[in-house]
Protein backbone atom coordinates (compact mmCIF):
# COMPACT_ATOMS: atom_id res chain seq x y z
CA UNK A 1 0.00 0.00 0.00
CA UNK A 2 1.46 3.29 -1.02
CA UNK A 3 1.15 6.57 0.78
CA UNK A 4 -1.09 7.98 -1.93
CA UNK A 5 -3.50 5.12 -1.31
CA UNK A 6 -3.59 6.06 2.33
CA UNK A 7 -5.52 9.17 1.36
CA UNK A 8 -7.56 7.29 -1.22
CA UNK A 9 -8.76 4.90 1.45
CA UNK A 10 -10.52 7.75 3.16
CA UNK A 11 -12.94 8.18 0.27
CA UNK A 12 -12.47 5.80 -2.62
CA UNK A 13 -11.92 2.71 -0.50
CA UNK A 14 -13.55 3.78 2.71
CA UNK A 15 -14.48 0.47 4.35
CA UNK A 16 -17.57 1.85 6.01
CA UNK A 17 -18.90 4.28 3.41
CA UNK A 18 -17.98 2.52 0.17
CA UNK A 19 -17.67 -1.19 0.99
CA UNK A 20 -20.30 -1.00 3.75
CA UNK A 21 -18.25 -3.20 6.05
CA UNK A 22 -18.82 -3.19 9.79
CA UNK A 23 -22.30 -1.72 9.52
CA UNK A 24 -23.80 -3.33 12.58
CA UNK A 25 -21.89 -1.44 15.29
CA UNK A 26 -21.69 1.62 13.05
CA UNK A 27 -25.45 2.00 12.75
CA UNK A 28 -26.00 1.20 16.40
CA UNK A 29 -23.65 3.66 18.02
CA UNK A 30 -23.55 6.54 15.55
CA UNK A 31 -26.28 8.48 17.32
CA UNK A 32 -23.69 10.42 19.36
CA UNK A 33 -20.44 11.82 18.05
CA UNK A 34 -18.55 10.82 21.17
CA UNK A 35 -19.63 7.19 20.77
CA UNK A 36 -18.45 7.19 17.17
CA UNK A 37 -15.07 8.63 18.13
CA UNK A 38 -14.57 6.05 20.86
CA UNK A 39 -15.61 3.11 18.74
CA UNK A 40 -13.46 4.35 15.88
CA UNK A 41 -10.49 4.65 18.21
CA UNK A 42 -10.94 1.10 19.53
CA UNK A 43 -11.26 -0.17 15.97
CA UNK A 44 -8.07 1.63 14.95
CA UNK A 45 -6.27 0.14 17.95
CA UNK A 46 -7.45 -3.39 17.22
CA UNK A 47 -6.66 -3.08 13.52
CA UNK A 48 -3.14 -1.89 14.26
CA UNK A 49 -2.64 -4.72 16.71
CA UNK A 50 -3.83 -7.41 14.34
CA UNK A 51 -1.95 -5.74 11.50
CA UNK A 52 1.31 -5.98 13.39
CA UNK A 53 0.59 -9.54 14.46
CA UNK A 54 -0.40 -10.57 10.95
CA UNK A 55 3.19 -10.20 9.82
CA UNK A 56 4.34 -12.57 12.54
CA UNK A 57 1.54 -15.00 11.74
CA UNK A 58 2.48 -15.06 8.07
CA UNK A 59 6.01 -15.94 9.00
CA UNK A 60 5.67 -18.40 11.83
CA UNK A 61 2.18 -19.86 12.03
CA UNK A 62 1.06 -22.74 9.81
CA UNK A 63 -1.63 -21.65 7.32
CA UNK A 64 -4.35 -23.69 8.99
CA UNK A 65 -3.93 -21.81 12.23
CA UNK A 66 -3.78 -18.27 10.87
CA UNK A 67 -7.47 -17.50 10.92
CA UNK A 68 -8.15 -18.92 14.41
CA UNK A 69 -5.15 -17.09 15.72
CA UNK A 70 -6.29 -13.85 14.16
CA UNK A 71 -9.70 -14.30 15.73
CA UNK A 72 -8.14 -15.00 19.09
CA UNK A 73 -5.89 -12.00 18.81
CA UNK A 74 -8.67 -9.66 17.69
CA UNK A 75 -10.89 -10.66 20.58
CA UNK A 76 -8.00 -10.34 23.02
CA UNK A 77 -7.24 -6.81 21.83
CA UNK A 78 -10.87 -5.72 21.86
CA UNK A 79 -11.40 -7.20 25.29
CA UNK A 80 -8.33 -5.41 26.57
CA UNK A 81 -9.61 -2.13 25.15
CA UNK A 82 -13.02 -2.77 26.62
CA UNK A 83 -11.61 -3.45 30.10
CA UNK A 84 -9.45 -0.38 29.88
CA UNK A 85 -12.35 1.85 28.88
CA UNK A 86 -14.67 0.46 31.52
CA UNK A 87 -11.98 1.06 34.14
CA UNK A 88 -11.13 4.63 33.21
CA UNK A 89 -14.15 6.05 31.35
CA UNK A 90 -17.26 4.09 32.32
CA UNK A 91 -19.67 6.89 31.47
CA UNK A 92 -18.45 6.97 27.88
CA UNK A 93 -18.27 3.19 27.58
CA UNK A 94 -21.74 2.37 28.81
CA UNK A 95 -23.60 3.73 25.72
CA UNK A 96 -21.51 1.50 23.46
CA UNK A 97 -23.11 -1.51 25.12
CA UNK A 98 -22.64 -4.84 23.48
CA UNK A 99 -21.30 -3.28 20.29
CA UNK A 100 -17.90 -2.72 21.83
CA UNK A 101 -17.17 -6.44 22.51
CA UNK A 102 -18.84 -7.30 19.20
CA UNK A 103 -16.04 -5.44 17.42
CA UNK A 104 -13.90 -8.53 17.84
CA UNK A 105 -15.94 -10.42 15.28
CA UNK A 106 -16.25 -7.41 12.97
CA UNK A 107 -15.54 -8.36 9.39
CA UNK A 108 -13.27 -5.35 9.04
CA UNK A 109 -10.92 -6.93 11.59
CA UNK A 110 -11.12 -10.46 10.24
CA UNK A 111 -11.22 -9.61 6.58
CA UNK A 112 -8.20 -7.36 6.41
CA UNK A 113 -5.56 -9.18 4.45
CA UNK A 114 -2.28 -9.38 6.28
CA UNK A 115 0.12 -9.37 3.39
CA UNK A 116 3.43 -7.93 2.33
CA UNK A 117 6.00 -6.26 4.50
CA UNK A 118 5.64 -5.00 8.02
CA UNK A 119 5.33 -1.36 7.08
CA UNK A 120 2.78 -2.11 4.39
CA UNK A 121 0.60 -4.02 6.80
CA UNK A 122 0.86 -1.29 9.38
CA UNK A 123 0.01 1.43 6.90
CA UNK A 124 -2.97 -0.47 5.59
CA UNK A 125 -4.29 -1.13 9.08
CA UNK A 126 -3.87 2.53 10.01
CA UNK A 127 -5.61 3.64 6.82
CA UNK A 128 -8.55 1.34 7.28
CA UNK A 129 -8.92 2.21 10.93
CA UNK A 130 -8.72 5.93 10.30
CA UNK A 131 -11.16 5.70 7.39
CA UNK A 132 -13.59 3.73 9.51
CA UNK A 133 -13.32 6.26 12.32
CA UNK A 134 -13.76 9.21 9.96
CA UNK A 135 -16.76 7.65 8.24
CA UNK A 136 -18.35 6.77 11.54
CA UNK A 137 -17.77 10.25 12.92
CA UNK A 138 -19.27 11.87 9.82
CA UNK A 139 -22.33 9.65 10.15
CA UNK A 140 -22.66 10.48 13.82
CA UNK A 141 -22.12 14.19 13.25
CA UNK A 142 -24.98 14.40 10.75
CA UNK A 143 -27.28 12.13 12.73
CA UNK A 144 -26.73 13.82 16.04
CA UNK A 145 -26.76 17.35 14.67
CA UNK A 146 -30.00 16.91 12.76
CA UNK A 147 -31.62 14.18 14.85
CA UNK A 148 -30.97 15.42 18.36
CA UNK A 149 -29.88 19.02 17.87
CA UNK A 150 -26.67 18.50 19.82
CA UNK A 151 -23.03 17.60 19.24
CA UNK A 152 -21.57 15.58 22.07
CA UNK A 153 -17.82 15.62 22.66
CA UNK A 154 -15.61 14.90 25.63
CA UNK A 155 -15.96 17.39 28.48
CA UNK A 156 -12.78 19.40 28.88
CA UNK A 157 -12.39 21.89 31.68
CA UNK A 158 -15.33 24.25 31.78
CA UNK A 159 -16.74 22.85 28.50
CA UNK A 160 -19.46 20.42 29.46
CA UNK A 161 -19.08 18.21 26.42
CA UNK A 162 -22.36 18.99 24.70
CA UNK A 163 -22.88 21.67 22.08
CA UNK A 164 -26.49 22.65 21.55
CA UNK A 165 -27.42 23.64 18.04
CA UNK A 166 -30.18 26.10 17.31
CA UNK A 167 -32.64 25.87 14.50
CA UNK A 168 -35.52 23.57 13.78
CA UNK A 169 -36.64 21.09 16.40
CA UNK A 170 -34.57 17.94 15.82
CA UNK A 171 -35.95 15.37 13.39
CA UNK A 172 -36.21 12.31 15.57
CA UNK A 173 -36.14 9.88 12.65
CA UNK A 174 -32.49 10.61 12.00
CA UNK A 175 -31.53 9.71 15.55
CA UNK A 176 -33.40 6.41 15.28
CA UNK A 177 -31.99 3.36 13.53
CA UNK A 178 -33.70 3.96 10.15
CA UNK A 179 -32.21 7.44 10.06
CA UNK A 180 -28.75 5.90 10.16
CA UNK A 181 -29.49 4.13 6.89
CA UNK A 182 -30.78 7.35 5.29
CA UNK A 183 -27.65 9.26 6.24
CA UNK A 184 -25.35 6.37 5.38
CA UNK A 185 -26.88 6.14 1.92
CA UNK A 186 -26.15 9.77 1.16
CA UNK A 187 -22.66 9.67 2.70
CA UNK A 188 -21.94 6.56 0.66
CA UNK A 189 -23.02 8.32 -2.53
CA UNK A 190 -20.84 11.29 -1.62
CA UNK A 191 -17.83 9.08 -0.91
CA UNK A 192 -18.24 7.20 -4.18
CA UNK A 193 -18.51 10.44 -6.10
CA UNK A 194 -15.39 11.87 -4.50
CA UNK A 195 -13.52 8.59 -4.95
CA UNK A 196 -14.42 8.46 -8.61
CA UNK A 197 -12.91 11.87 -9.17
CA UNK A 198 -9.70 10.86 -7.45
CA UNK A 199 -8.97 7.48 -8.96
CA UNK B 1 -37.68 9.34 -32.95
CA UNK B 2 -38.77 9.99 -36.49
CA UNK B 3 -40.98 12.98 -36.86
CA UNK B 4 -43.04 12.69 -40.07
CA UNK B 5 -46.56 11.34 -40.17
CA UNK B 6 -48.97 12.30 -37.42
CA UNK B 7 -48.28 9.73 -34.76
CA UNK B 8 -51.75 9.84 -33.39
CA UNK B 9 -52.48 8.75 -29.92
CA UNK B 10 -55.14 9.63 -27.44
CA UNK B 11 -53.79 7.72 -24.48
CA UNK B 12 -53.37 9.40 -21.15
CA UNK B 13 -50.15 11.31 -20.59
CA UNK B 14 -48.26 11.56 -17.33
CA UNK B 15 -49.12 15.22 -17.09
CA UNK B 16 -52.77 14.49 -17.78
CA UNK B 17 -52.95 11.84 -15.06
CA UNK B 18 -51.19 13.97 -12.49
CA UNK B 19 -53.24 17.05 -13.21
CA UNK B 20 -56.48 15.07 -13.12
CA UNK B 21 -55.58 13.65 -9.73
CA UNK B 22 -54.69 17.13 -8.49
CA UNK B 23 -57.98 18.48 -9.81
CA UNK B 24 -59.82 15.72 -7.97
CA UNK B 25 -58.20 16.85 -4.75
CA UNK B 26 -59.16 20.47 -5.31
CA UNK B 27 -62.74 20.33 -3.94
CA UNK B 28 -61.65 18.66 -0.74
CA UNK B 29 -58.78 21.10 -0.40
CA UNK B 30 -61.07 24.06 -0.91
CA UNK B 31 -63.50 22.76 1.63
CA UNK B 32 -60.72 22.11 4.12
CA UNK B 33 -59.40 25.63 3.72
CA UNK B 34 -62.89 27.08 4.19
CA UNK B 35 -63.66 24.95 7.22
CA UNK B 36 -60.34 25.25 8.99
CA UNK B 37 -59.32 28.75 8.09
CA UNK B 38 -56.11 30.49 7.07
CA UNK B 39 -53.82 28.16 8.99
CA UNK B 40 -54.91 25.26 6.79
CA UNK B 41 -54.39 27.34 3.68
CA UNK B 42 -50.89 28.22 4.84
CA UNK B 43 -50.00 24.56 5.41
CA UNK B 44 -51.27 23.67 1.97
CA UNK B 45 -49.47 26.56 0.27
CA UNK B 46 -46.16 25.82 1.98
CA UNK B 47 -46.37 22.13 1.08
CA UNK B 48 -47.09 22.82 -2.59
CA UNK B 49 -44.54 25.61 -2.80
CA UNK B 50 -41.78 23.56 -1.19
CA UNK B 51 -42.54 20.59 -3.40
CA UNK B 52 -42.37 22.65 -6.59
CA UNK B 53 -39.24 24.52 -5.48
CA UNK B 54 -37.33 21.36 -4.55
CA UNK B 55 -38.38 19.63 -7.76
CA UNK B 56 -37.21 22.60 -9.80
CA UNK B 57 -33.89 22.84 -7.95
CA UNK B 58 -33.12 19.13 -8.26
CA UNK B 59 -34.22 18.94 -11.86
CA UNK B 60 -32.04 21.86 -12.89
CA UNK B 61 -28.99 20.90 -10.86
CA UNK B 62 -28.97 17.13 -11.34
CA UNK B 63 -30.72 16.50 -14.63
CA UNK B 64 -30.32 19.87 -16.36
CA UNK B 65 -33.98 20.02 -17.25
CA UNK B 66 -37.15 21.31 -15.74
CA UNK B 67 -39.30 18.44 -14.54
CA UNK B 68 -42.14 20.53 -13.21
CA UNK B 69 -44.15 19.87 -16.37
CA UNK B 70 -45.07 16.30 -15.46
CA UNK B 71 -47.21 17.63 -12.64
CA UNK B 72 -46.11 15.06 -10.12
CA UNK B 73 -44.52 17.63 -7.82
CA UNK B 74 -47.77 19.56 -7.71
CA UNK B 75 -49.69 16.41 -6.79
CA UNK B 76 -47.14 15.44 -4.17
CA UNK B 77 -47.34 18.87 -2.57
CA UNK B 78 -51.12 18.76 -2.50
CA UNK B 79 -51.19 15.30 -0.95
CA UNK B 80 -48.64 16.25 1.68
CA UNK B 81 -50.54 19.39 2.57
CA UNK B 82 -53.86 17.60 2.76
CA UNK B 83 -52.53 14.84 4.95
CA UNK B 84 -51.09 17.17 7.56
CA UNK B 85 -53.04 18.78 10.38
CA UNK B 86 -53.76 22.47 10.00
CA UNK B 87 -52.07 23.43 13.25
CA UNK B 88 -48.68 22.04 12.22
CA UNK B 89 -45.85 24.60 12.33
CA UNK B 90 -45.03 25.71 8.82
CA UNK B 91 -41.62 24.08 8.63
CA UNK B 92 -43.32 20.68 8.92
CA UNK B 93 -45.09 20.76 5.54
CA UNK B 94 -41.95 22.25 4.00
CA UNK B 95 -39.73 19.46 5.30
CA UNK B 96 -42.31 16.81 4.43
CA UNK B 97 -42.63 18.00 0.84
CA UNK B 98 -38.87 18.43 0.43
CA UNK B 99 -38.24 14.95 1.81
CA UNK B 100 -40.91 13.54 -0.47
CA UNK B 101 -39.49 15.05 -3.63
CA UNK B 102 -35.76 14.92 -2.86
CA UNK B 103 -35.35 11.68 -0.93
CA UNK B 104 -38.28 9.47 -1.82
CA UNK B 105 -38.50 10.39 -5.49
CA UNK B 106 -35.38 12.06 -6.87
CA UNK B 107 -32.82 9.94 -5.02
CA UNK B 108 -34.16 6.86 -6.70
CA UNK B 109 -33.95 8.44 -10.14
CA UNK B 110 -37.05 10.57 -10.39
CA UNK B 111 -40.63 9.98 -11.35
CA UNK B 112 -41.34 6.36 -12.22
CA UNK B 113 -38.39 4.91 -10.34
CA UNK B 114 -39.49 5.53 -6.77
CA UNK B 115 -40.79 2.51 -4.89
CA UNK B 116 -42.79 4.46 -2.33
CA UNK B 117 -45.36 7.11 -2.94
CA UNK B 118 -43.44 10.36 -2.38
CA UNK B 119 -46.17 12.11 -0.45
CA UNK B 120 -46.49 9.12 1.86
CA UNK B 121 -42.77 9.09 2.50
CA UNK B 122 -42.73 12.77 3.37
CA UNK B 123 -45.76 12.48 5.58
CA UNK B 124 -44.31 9.55 7.49
CA UNK B 125 -40.92 11.22 7.85
CA UNK B 126 -42.44 14.14 9.73
CA UNK B 127 -44.77 11.82 11.64
CA UNK B 128 -41.85 10.01 13.17
CA UNK B 129 -39.63 13.07 13.44
CA UNK B 130 -41.95 15.41 15.29
CA UNK B 131 -44.68 13.27 16.86
CA UNK B 132 -45.47 15.86 19.50
CA UNK B 133 -46.09 18.67 17.02
CA UNK B 134 -48.51 16.51 15.03
CA UNK B 135 -50.34 14.92 17.95
CA UNK B 136 -54.11 15.16 17.84
CA UNK B 137 -55.46 18.32 19.40
CA UNK B 138 -59.14 18.58 20.19
CA UNK B 139 -59.34 22.38 19.86
CA UNK B 140 -61.03 23.22 16.55
CA UNK B 141 -59.42 25.70 14.22
CA UNK B 142 -61.44 28.74 13.35
CA UNK B 143 -62.59 28.67 9.77
CA UNK B 144 -64.51 31.02 7.56
CA UNK B 145 -67.59 28.83 7.67
CA UNK B 146 -68.00 28.93 11.47
CA UNK B 147 -68.65 25.23 11.60
CA UNK B 148 -69.47 23.42 14.83
CA UNK B 149 -66.53 21.71 16.44
CA UNK B 150 -67.43 18.24 15.29
CA UNK B 151 -66.96 19.03 11.63
CA UNK B 152 -63.80 21.10 11.76
CA UNK B 153 -61.69 19.25 14.24
CA UNK B 154 -58.32 20.80 13.59
CA UNK B 155 -57.12 18.37 11.01
CA UNK B 156 -56.86 19.30 7.39
CA UNK B 157 -58.66 16.35 5.91
CA UNK B 158 -56.96 13.52 7.57
CA UNK B 159 -54.02 12.08 9.27
CA UNK B 160 -54.81 12.99 12.82
CA UNK B 161 -57.56 10.92 14.27
CA UNK B 162 -61.11 12.16 14.31
CA UNK B 163 -61.76 13.47 10.85
CA UNK B 164 -64.35 15.51 9.06
CA UNK B 165 -67.02 13.43 7.39
CA UNK B 166 -67.78 16.07 4.80
CA UNK B 167 -64.26 16.35 3.49
CA UNK B 168 -64.11 12.56 3.29
CA UNK B 169 -67.17 12.79 1.09
CA UNK B 170 -65.46 15.26 -1.22
CA UNK B 171 -62.34 13.11 -1.32
CA UNK B 172 -64.52 10.14 -2.21
CA UNK B 173 -66.16 12.14 -5.00
CA UNK B 174 -62.78 13.07 -6.44
CA UNK B 175 -61.67 9.49 -6.13
CA UNK B 176 -64.80 8.27 -7.86
CA UNK B 177 -63.96 10.47 -10.84
CA UNK B 178 -60.46 9.00 -10.96
CA UNK B 179 -61.91 5.50 -10.85
CA UNK B 180 -64.48 6.29 -13.53
CA UNK B 181 -61.80 7.60 -15.86
CA UNK B 182 -59.69 4.54 -15.01
CA UNK B 183 -56.81 6.69 -13.92
CA UNK B 184 -56.88 4.79 -10.66
CA UNK B 185 -57.36 1.02 -10.72
CA UNK B 186 -60.61 0.16 -9.00
CA UNK B 187 -59.29 -3.10 -7.54
CA UNK B 188 -57.03 -1.33 -5.07
CA UNK B 189 -59.50 0.94 -3.25
CA UNK B 190 -62.18 -1.76 -3.44
CA UNK B 191 -60.02 -4.41 -1.82
CA UNK B 192 -58.60 -1.83 0.59
CA UNK B 193 -62.04 -0.73 1.76
CA UNK B 194 -63.43 -4.28 1.90
CA UNK B 195 -60.56 -5.67 3.93
CA UNK B 196 -60.47 -2.64 6.21
CA UNK B 197 -64.22 -2.67 6.80
CA UNK B 198 -64.34 -6.40 7.37
CA UNK B 199 -61.52 -6.48 9.87
CA UNK B 200 -62.70 -3.39 11.72
CA UNK B 201 -66.23 -4.73 11.91
CA UNK B 202 -65.17 -8.19 13.01
CA UNK B 203 -62.29 -7.46 15.36
CA UNK B 204 -62.42 -3.70 16.02
CA UNK B 205 -64.44 -4.13 19.19
CA UNK B 206 -62.02 -6.56 20.79
CA UNK B 207 -59.61 -4.09 22.46
CA UNK B 208 -62.51 -2.33 24.17
CA UNK B 209 -63.91 -5.68 25.32
CA UNK B 210 -67.01 -5.52 23.12
CA UNK B 211 -66.50 -8.91 21.54
CA UNK B 212 -66.53 -9.89 17.89
CA UNK B 213 -68.47 -8.03 15.20
CA UNK B 214 -68.86 -4.86 17.28
CA UNK B 215 -66.30 -2.63 15.62
CA UNK B 216 -66.97 1.05 14.99
CA UNK B 217 -67.35 0.76 11.24
CA UNK B 218 -68.75 4.22 10.33
CA UNK B 219 -66.03 6.10 12.18
CA UNK B 220 -63.32 4.02 10.55
CA UNK B 221 -64.63 4.36 7.01
CA UNK B 222 -65.42 8.05 7.37
CA UNK B 223 -61.88 9.00 8.29
CA UNK B 224 -60.27 11.33 5.79
CA UNK B 225 -56.92 9.63 6.21
CA UNK B 226 -58.40 6.38 5.01
CA UNK B 227 -60.03 8.01 1.98
CA UNK B 228 -56.88 9.86 1.04
CA UNK B 229 -54.72 6.76 1.39
CA UNK B 230 -57.09 4.37 -0.38
CA UNK B 231 -58.09 6.60 -3.29
CA UNK B 232 -55.07 8.79 -3.94
CA UNK B 233 -51.97 7.22 -2.41
CA UNK B 234 -52.43 3.47 -2.81
CA UNK B 235 -53.49 3.96 -6.43
CA UNK B 236 -50.33 5.81 -7.44
CA UNK B 237 -49.54 4.10 -10.77
CA UNK B 238 -45.80 4.11 -10.04
CA UNK B 239 -45.96 2.33 -6.72
CA UNK B 240 -48.92 -0.02 -7.13
CA UNK B 241 -48.77 -3.41 -8.83
CA UNK B 242 -50.02 -4.34 -12.30
CA UNK B 243 -52.50 -7.13 -12.78
CA UNK B 244 -55.86 -7.72 -11.17
CA UNK B 245 -54.85 -10.39 -8.65
CA UNK B 246 -51.82 -8.43 -7.52
CA UNK B 247 -53.90 -5.28 -7.13
CA UNK B 248 -56.53 -7.06 -5.09
CA UNK B 249 -53.87 -8.57 -2.84
CA UNK B 250 -52.17 -5.19 -2.53
CA UNK B 251 -55.40 -3.47 -1.51
CA UNK B 252 -56.35 -6.20 0.92
CA UNK B 253 -52.96 -6.02 2.55
CA UNK B 254 -53.35 -2.26 2.95
CA UNK B 255 -56.74 -2.76 4.56
CA UNK B 256 -55.65 -5.38 7.07
CA UNK B 257 -52.53 -3.46 8.01
CA UNK B 258 -54.57 -0.27 8.41
CA UNK B 259 -56.86 -2.07 10.80
CA UNK B 260 -54.00 -3.54 12.82
CA UNK B 261 -52.14 -0.25 13.04
CA UNK B 262 -55.20 1.81 13.87
CA UNK B 263 -56.88 -0.46 16.38
CA UNK B 264 -53.89 -2.15 17.97
CA UNK B 265 -51.14 0.33 17.13
CA UNK B 266 -53.34 3.32 18.02
CA UNK B 267 -51.85 5.27 15.15
CA UNK B 268 -54.12 7.86 13.59
CA UNK B 269 -52.02 7.85 10.40
CA UNK B 270 -52.42 4.06 10.16
CA UNK B 271 -53.66 4.01 6.52
CA UNK B 272 -50.57 5.94 5.38
CA UNK B 273 -48.26 3.54 7.18
CA UNK B 274 -50.13 0.56 5.78
CA UNK B 275 -49.80 1.78 2.19
CA UNK B 276 -46.10 2.53 2.69
CA UNK B 277 -45.55 -0.96 4.03
CA UNK B 278 -47.46 -2.56 1.18
CA UNK B 279 -45.47 -0.50 -1.34
CA UNK B 280 -42.51 -2.66 -0.39
CA UNK B 281 -44.37 -5.81 -1.45
CA UNK B 282 -45.26 -4.57 -4.92
CA UNK B 283 -42.39 -6.32 -6.75
CA UNK B 284 -43.16 -9.55 -4.92
CA UNK B 285 -46.87 -9.35 -5.72
CA UNK B 286 -46.16 -8.67 -9.38
CA UNK B 287 -43.78 -11.57 -9.56
CA UNK B 288 -46.28 -13.89 -7.91
CA UNK B 289 -49.09 -12.94 -10.27
CA UNK B 290 -46.81 -13.23 -13.30
CA UNK B 291 -45.73 -16.68 -12.13
CA UNK B 292 -49.33 -17.81 -11.75
CA UNK B 293 -50.25 -16.47 -15.16
CA UNK B 294 -47.27 -18.12 -16.79
CA UNK B 295 -48.21 -21.63 -15.81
Amino acid sequence: MKTADFRGVLWRDNPLLVYLVGLCPALAVSDRLVNALLLGAVMLFALLGTGIAAVGLERFAPPRLRLPLRLLLASALVTAAQRFLWAFAPTFTAPLGVYLPLLSVNCLLLGSAGAGSFSDGLLEAAGRGAAFAVGLSLLALVREGLGAGTITLFPVGSFGGVLNLRGLPPARVLAAAPGALFVLGYLSALARRRGRGRS
Amino acid sequence: MSQPAPHLHQGPTTRGIMLAAAACLAPAATWGALALGPSALRVLAVAVGASLAVELAIGLSAWRRCTLGDGSALLTGLLVGLSLPAYAPLFVPAVAAAFAVAVVKASFGGLGRNWMNPALGGRLFVTFSWPVLLAVRPRPASGWLRLPAGLADGSLLGGSGTLGLVSTLLLALGGAYLLARRIAAWEIPAAFAAAFALTVWAFGGLPAGDGLFRGDLPAALASGGFALAALFMATDPVTSPQGRAARLAFGAGCGVLSFLLRVYGLRPEAPFLAVALMNMFVPLLERLSAWRGGR
